[in-house]
């Protein structure tokens, strides 16, 4: 009985063996498949148990913290301050995933980014607990709140964008409807659950869109200062003239009127100097100024500005602003005052602005100003980079004056006291029935107009509390210039 | 070697403790003497009772059933406060299994006291067959309120607050029965019929036994939607049948019949079709009810374990149902890793072969079979189980020899122990003295006789 005894023997080892040799697929060579199947939320939790980095402003104010808990996540993401800075922070959800800066910066915040190598490396050999490092934005603190009270105060649905020209850091980024992160970040999978209803829900303006880089609108008059450039690059001064008719026929139409706001001629005489073209707005005078420069000077000349650049990250990903297919000339009028199929959004017009206040340099828009490790040590710094120079310096000082001129000309409260401010409007029609539907409200500027240290674009959606009679100038230029107030009183 | 176990499985406690409540207490030390002085306890049996017995079994199972505990606890940490949708809540079950191990020690204890030597199991063979037979059927006979369908199997029977799944001693029951009736009719058995393929077949009445065990197993399968023990149960007697007879042809008539079955239930029962589809790919039918849900789940916390684990405490079993019985070896392998894991395979590996070692050397043939059939029992039941877990043979549900939470299993597997023990302790003692032989006349005085010359 010995002999198949032992041959039993053989089989129980041969079972053990075929077992080890199937844990060895499944734990060691074809593990990966296993561990990054969609289904596995195991990594997942693993990260969001570990102590995340935190985000803070540029004087260091924590805007998003940790709170270690009891339970097993261990640590709860906090939003201090929270409508204020979601459009940036974004929001982190076991359920719901990331947005925002938490998804940009996700590797830095866990943890898990290379700069952080070296720190995960001691906290394997001392036992320690990976922790995440810390991200510092552009952000500042007072106008990143002046911009938000502004424009909830009368409950837009907007945003702005501030940026210092000389280095392209990102001052403020508001968007409203904005919402608490602190809800999507809870711990509790039903608060969680019915805050995301909440928030996506039909009709309650899509508070997780961050409109400043998510927002496509068509820029209206704002746009006349990207035309005005082609123009002065292709050789144009402020004082070439061009039509001021109140209203025009579109080329290649028999009955396409294509007039100035409420059809008013834009001077006295046959025609208008750019400049006052640029300060009255007049769109004769720029459809015929886009016309002469041709679609594909305008093109370059948008791109120069950064439209159609689709790698542009701040770092959080910006929608591609672009001029659409412009087909005929009669396209190429209605492009020239930012209206057919021009597209933006606030962050590229806020762009604009901060490149012509910098002399025609573009400098890379950035909102990570440091990246430290979680003892407070910076692990590295965004130096500042240019992009493109999108003017010549002459050139863009000429535009500056115009832009100046535009300002005096512009109506609406709040203008701010021995500041000097270069800005356009712009009242952008939209939609199918453009009589029907109110027109956003657009305003982008700098300031102080001679050495600039602030750039804004504001857009107010369908008019604010204006309605159809809405302009950029009544509706988007006192908020525009509370914000720009805001910074520079402080210095 | 007990020493160490109970060290081993204190350190494991306090890394559990460390992970999950980021705080010791002093409870801890309770714990961890508790469960030494328990295995003392028994050490101290098994040189009282069986001296001889193989000195690294006990250990083995120590480790086992200790790091099983240590699992269970941990379970109940990560469910603590988890409240099912039919609004009970998680009831933690480490006390109880505790108190298990203390009853499967007083049991294994008493086996050894009372049973000094392993052939009187033989003696009532017939009875233990009668009743092994009887406690595998009941529970599918019997009515919905004393033998209530878990998770699709209708294994149990419930006494008041006790539950109890009466195979697990059916198992043993029935094994010490065909290792008597074999034993009897051994002979029988190895009378050769006619010659097929190069094998001796059996001649067609004596296939009897064999056709009963199948038929019981088919029944089991059919009764109590139970294909692990069916499996095992069949693999038991085959075995026993192919040590009893050295006939190969037994094994491959016996996997041939079995095979025959397994596609017909497969063919018939929409809850074979299940396990089967839900092995061939667990992720096509995650959301399916009573899909792939669990074995994914097993694989994905496996993976993540990779080589080195997770830690322990530092997995996450909630996410596994069932994981503190049939899918206990899929926690160990997250939070150990493949190294634990591995070492775990080891050691069931070192106990079932140390008991085979003592039916090997065991010098009657009811030990022998007996033990094989014990060891046996003991690695395919463990091959069935996570071979299920791992996705190497569909998942038939099953328990964990000593891991696993559950009263019978960890009783009946305690019995089994104490009987491989005293098989082993029967092997390894020391001949009795022989009799003084009768004093020889000397060389001289012999009359001279006629040798038969050396071959």
């Amino acid at each position: 009985m010995n002999t198949p005894l032992r041959r039993v023997g053989m089989a129980m080892m041969v079972m053990i063996v075929l077992l080890l040799g199937n844990a060895t697929w499944v734990q060691v060579i074809n593990a990966d498949e296993w561990r990054k199947n969609p289904y596995n939320k195991r990594v997942l939790l693993d990260e969001y148990a570990r102590k995340r980095g935190l985000i803070t402003v540029a004087d260091g104010t924590v805007i998003a913290d940790v709170k270690e808990t009891t339970d097993r996540l261990r640590y709860l993401r906090t939003y201090n301050n929270g409508p204020v800075y979601a459009p940036v922070t974004g929001y982190l959800s076991v359920t719901y995933g990331t947005s925002g800066m938490e998804r940009a910066e996700n590797d830095l915040l866990n943890g898990s980014d290379d700069r952080l190598f070296a720190r995960r490396v001691s906290a394997l050999i001392t036992g320690r607990d990976p922790v995440g490092g810390n991200v510092q934005l552009t952000l500042d603190s007072k106008v990143q709140q002046v911009a938000y009270d502004q424009l909830t105060a009368k409950g837009f649905t907007g945003s702005v964008v501030a940026i210092k020209p000389s280095t392209g850091e990102i001052l403020a980024m508001v968007s409203t409807p904005s919402y608490d992160p602190n809800r999507l970040a809870s711990h509790d999978g039903n608060e969680q659950q019915a805050a995301w209803k909440e928030l996506t829900a039909k009709g309650n303006g899509n508070p997780l869109i961050n409109r400043a880089t998510q927002g496509l609108y068509p820029p209206g008059s704002t746009y006349k200062v990207v035309v005005a450039a082609a123009a002065l690059a292709d050789g144009k001064g402020k004082d070439t003239q061009y039509t001021a008719a109140g209203t025009i026929n579109l080329p290649g139409t028999s009955n396409a009127p294509f007039p100035n706001f409420n059809g008013q001629p834009c001077g006295p005489g046959q025609t208008v100097s750019m400049e006052t073209a640029l300060a009255k707005s007049c769109n004769t005078a720029f459809g015929e100024m886009a016309a002469q420069v041709g679609k594909s000077k305008l093109t370059a000349q948008s791109n120069k500005f950064g439209f159609n650049d689709s790698d542009l990250k701040v770092p959080l990903s910006v929608e591609t602003s672009t001029l659409g297919a412009i087909q005929d000339e009669a396209a190429l009028y209605q492009s020239g005052i930012g209206q057919r199929d021009v597209r933006v959004t606030p962050l590229q017009n806020a762009m604009i602005a901060a490149t012509i206040a910098n002399g025609g340099k573009r400098m890379q828009p950035y909102l990570v100003s440091k990246v430290l490790g979680p003892d407070l040590k910076p692990i590295d710094e965004t130096d500042p980079d240019e992009l493109d120079t999108a003017m010549t310096t002459a050139n863009a000082g000429v535009l500056r004056d115009m832009m100046i001129q535009s300002e005096i000309n512009t109506g609406g409260e709040g203008r701010l006291a021995n500041i000097q401010v270069a800005s356009k409007t712009g009242t952008a029609e939209h939609g199918e029935n453009v009589s029907q539907n109110k027109p956003h409200a657009w305003y982008i500027a700098f300031a102080p107009a001679q050495k600039p240290e602030i750039a804004i674009a504001v857009i107010v959606e369908d008019g604010g509390d204006r309605g159809l009679g809405a302009t950029g100038g009544k509706v988007a230029a006192p908020i525009g210039r509370a914000v720009m107030n805001a910074y520079l009183a402080g210095r | 070697m007990l020493a160490f176990a109970a060290g081993l499985v204190t350190l494991a406690l306090i890394l559990v403790e460390l992970n999950q409540e980021r705080s010791l207490s002093l409870r801890i030390i309770y714990l961890g003497l508790a469960y030494l002085g328990l295995f003392a306890c028994a050490h101290l049996a098994v040189r009282r009772w069986a001296p001889y017995a193989d000195p690294a079994i006990l250990p083995c199972v120590a480790l086992l059933n200790g790091l099983g505990l240590v699992v269970i606890h941990r379970i109940d940490l990560a469910m603590e406060g988890t409240v099912f949708p039919d609004g009970s809540t998680w009831d933690p079950v480490a006390f109880k299994q505790v108190i298990w191990t203390a009853i499967g020690l007083l049991l294994f204890a008493a086996t050894l006291k009372f049973l000094p030597d392993h052939r009187t199991l033989a003696r009532f063979g017939y009875t233990f067959g009668l009743a092994g037979l009887v406690a595998l059927m009941l529970p599918g006979v019997l009515p919905g309120f004393i033998a209530p369908e878990i998770n699709g199997a209708k294994i149990w029977l419930r006494v008041g607050p006790l539950s109890i799944q009466p195979g697990e001693f059916a198992k043993i029951l029935l094994m010490v029965f065909f290792a008597a009736f074999l034993v009897s009719k051994r002979d029988l058995f190895t009378t050769a019929g006619r010659r097929f393929l190069g094998m001796d077949l059996p001649r067609a009445r004596d296939l009897g036994p064999l056709f009963a065990a199948w038929g019981v197993a088919v029944a089991v399968m059919v009764l109590q939607k139970d294909l692990g023990s069916s499996l095992l149960f069949f693999g038991i007697v085959l075995v026993l049948l192919y040590v009893a007879t050295e006939r190969a042809a037994w094994v491959v008539l016996g996997v041939g019949l079995f095979s025959g079955g397994a596609v017909i239930a497969w063919k018939l029962f929409t809850h074979v079709q299940q396990r089967v589809a839900n092995w061939q790919d667990p992720i096509a039918r995650y959301d399916v009810l009573g899909g792939g849900y669990q074995i994914s789940q097993s694989l994905f916390g496996l993976a993540t374990g990779g080589i080195g684990g997770a830690g322990l405490g530092a997995g996450r079993p909630e996410m596994i149902p069932e994981a503190n019985t049939d899918f206990i070896t899929a926690v160990i392998g997250e939070e150990l890793g493949f190294v634990g894991f591995g070492a775990l395979l080891l050691i069931y590996m070192v106990f079932a072969l140390r008991g085979l070692r003592g039916a090997i050397s065991v010098r009657d043939s009811f030990g022998k079979l007996l033990g094989g059939g014990l060891a046996f029992a003991v690695c395919f039941q463990v091959f069935i189980v996570v071979g299920g877990v791992t996705k190497l043979i569909p998942m038939t549900g099953i328990t964990a020899p000593f891991l696993s939470y559950g009263g019978s299993s960890l009783l009946a597997n305690y019995i089994l122990v104490a009987l491989l023990l005293r098989i082993s302790a029967a092997a390894r003692a020391p001949q009795r003295a022989p009799k003084p032989k009768p004093q020889q006349p000397a060389i001289a005085d012999q009359h001279t006789v006629m040798v038969e010359r050396p071959k």
